[in-house]
């Protein structure tokens, strides 16, 4: 019949089918709750664990592995299961076994208290396929807690940890930088270069998004956590050649004005499933316009047909139109549907924070003048090329 | 030592993997640790690996499934058999088929 081998191995990690395909639905998202264990202070979404409303409302088993099936033929390669907490559910074990037997990859992103010793052998004996993210709040019970604001989860935390180190399960960790935490970021490195899946150093989130379902309350203290652009600033440049260099990558690829386009992301092109079966277009966008309800239509409708009529808005609101649509930071600057939703409830209203933070990064690299507006600039392109061939020395010197 | 492959034996796929079809790809992915060898890996068969592998249902001996192959391609037997018995055999060292 033939002479060649017939079965070729590929590592998982290096398949080219899994980077450079571009499959119908690369990856799902699902919020599988919108419950945790924790009362984290910066939070965008956490509802009690103990929200009997909320779970009554949540996706069934069944639901879920529906939508898992159907993602899987639309040649879905990876799942990631978020929240919330996504092991507070009670049928996790079930629904990542059943995620893992239609061979997708699995992304975890959770707290790691949740872990037990039953769920590690399960993680060994089938493994995800991606390394497990691990949000840590805090190297000290002090500090940690006070983010958390739940007594114990610093225990639970390390046990689950611990939990994924003995078994060897792959895993890496991510900070959100916060002020009971902040002073702890070289402690908390230097640990994280221990861990043997650690091949950078870790992430942080600091510029917190508001509120996903808009609350109020929530929101007031949200504000008050968020650094300054001047700080925020200063935590990302503490590596500055590692900084120069990324922002000069980035610089060529995405940065330039977007016009009226309101999507000018990758927005609609997957999407993240809410706990209640609602399809959004990203993880943070809910607003009501763009969200497509799977309980009475398909996943396939809404990538064909839903999503890509939603990329077609245009921004009306006219500050906008003055400054975010002629803005060259755009790509840089977080401004998008999203954040103008959770911001100010609704799709296009300029937000200030994120603007600023955007103006801050691009003075850092001599891209903007101190008292210039992006919006303002015409020589854009000559900047960023200037920018791009500069030595990075005198950039950062 | 590697497991010796019998034309007398039945072998099925394993459990513990999942095949599939992906952008013209036939791939099979191990589901348990282990399975497929030591390290993390995925495997694709190329079409004459994915006719074999769609044979090996657990209810034929390899005899049976070369002299079915046989007639379908109207190819020698001794032929068949040689890549019937090349692809079982590395599909068995990977845990990817297993005995029944």
């Amino acid at each position: 019949m033939q002479t060649e081998s017939y079965v070729v191995k590929q590592h998982i990690s290096k398949a080219p089918l899994w980077k450079a395909a571009k499959p119908f639905l690369g990856r799902l998202d699902m919020e599988l709750t919108e419950r945790c264990n924790s009362n984290c202070m910066h939070c965008y979404i956490n509802l009690p664990a103990d929200d009997i409303n909320a779970k009554t409302k949540e996706l069934s088993t069944d639901e879920i592995n529906n939508i898992l099936k159907e993602a899987v033929d639309l040649e879905c390669l990876s799942v990631r299961f978020t929240g919330g907490e996504p092991l507070l559910r009670e049928d996790f074990e079930e629904l990542y076994v059943f995620a893992r037997k239609q061979s997708l990859r699995v992304f975890l992103l959770t707290n790691a208290t949740l872990i037990t010793s039953h769920l590690a052998e399960l993680l060994s004996r089938i493994p995800p396929l991606e390394k497990i993210e691990v949000t840590v709040y805090g190297m000290k019970k002090s500090s940690y807690e006070a983010v958390t604001r739940v007594s114990g989860s610093f225990e639970a935390a390390w046990r689950g940890i611990n939990l994924l180190l003995d078994k060897k399960i792959p895993f890496v960790v991510k900070g959100a930088l916060l002020p009971p935490n902040k002073n702890e970021i070289e402690e908390f490195e230097a640990w994280a270069a221990t861990i043997p899946w650690m091949d950078k150093p870790p992430l942080y989130s600091m510029f917190f998004d508001l509120h996903c379902r808009r609350d109020r309350e929530k929101n007031e203290l949200i504000k008050k956590l968020r650094p300054t652009p001047t700080e925020g600033l200063k935590v990302l440049t503490r590596r500055k050649y590692e900084y120069i260099k990324g922002m000069k990558e980035f610089c060529s690829k995405f940065m330039h004005p977007s016009g009226d386009k309101l999507f000018s992301c990758g927005s609609g092109y997957g999407g993240c499933v809410d706990a209640y079966g609602y399809f959004q277009p990203c993880m943070l966008l809910r607003h009501p316009d763009c969200v497509y309800d799977l309980k009475k239509g398909s996943l396939k409708n809404a990538l064909e047909n839903f999503f890509p009529e939603m990329r077609k808005m245009k921004a009306k609101n006219p500050e906008y139109l003055a400054k975010c649509a002629k803005c060259f930071l755009k790509g840089l600057c977080e401004q998008c549907p999203a954040n103008s939703w959770m911001e100010h409830g609704t799709l296009d209203t300029p937000v200030e924070y994120l603007c600023d933070i955007a103006h801050a990064q691009a003075k850092f690299p001599g891209l903007l003048n101190d008292n210039e507006k992006a919006w303002e600039v015409n020589n854009w392109k000559e900047r960023i090329r200037r920018f791009v061939n500069s030595d990075m020395v005198s950039v950062v010197s | 030592m590697e497991p010796k492959v019998s034309l007398g034996i039945i072998y099925k796929q394993s459990e513990d993997v999942v095949a599939r079809q992906v952008h013209g790809e036939f791939i099979i992915i191990p589901i348990t640790s282990g399975s497929g060898g030591p390290d993390e890996a995925i495997f694709s068969l190329n079409k004459f690996g994915r006719i074999i592998w769609d044979k090996l249902s657990g209810k034929r001996n390899l005899k049976d499934v070369v002299n079915d192959l046989s007639k379908e391609f109207e190819a020698p037997i001794e032929k068949i058999e040689k890549d019937v018995l090349g692809l079982t055999g590395e599909l068995l060292k990977r845990k990817i088929v297993t005995r029944v």
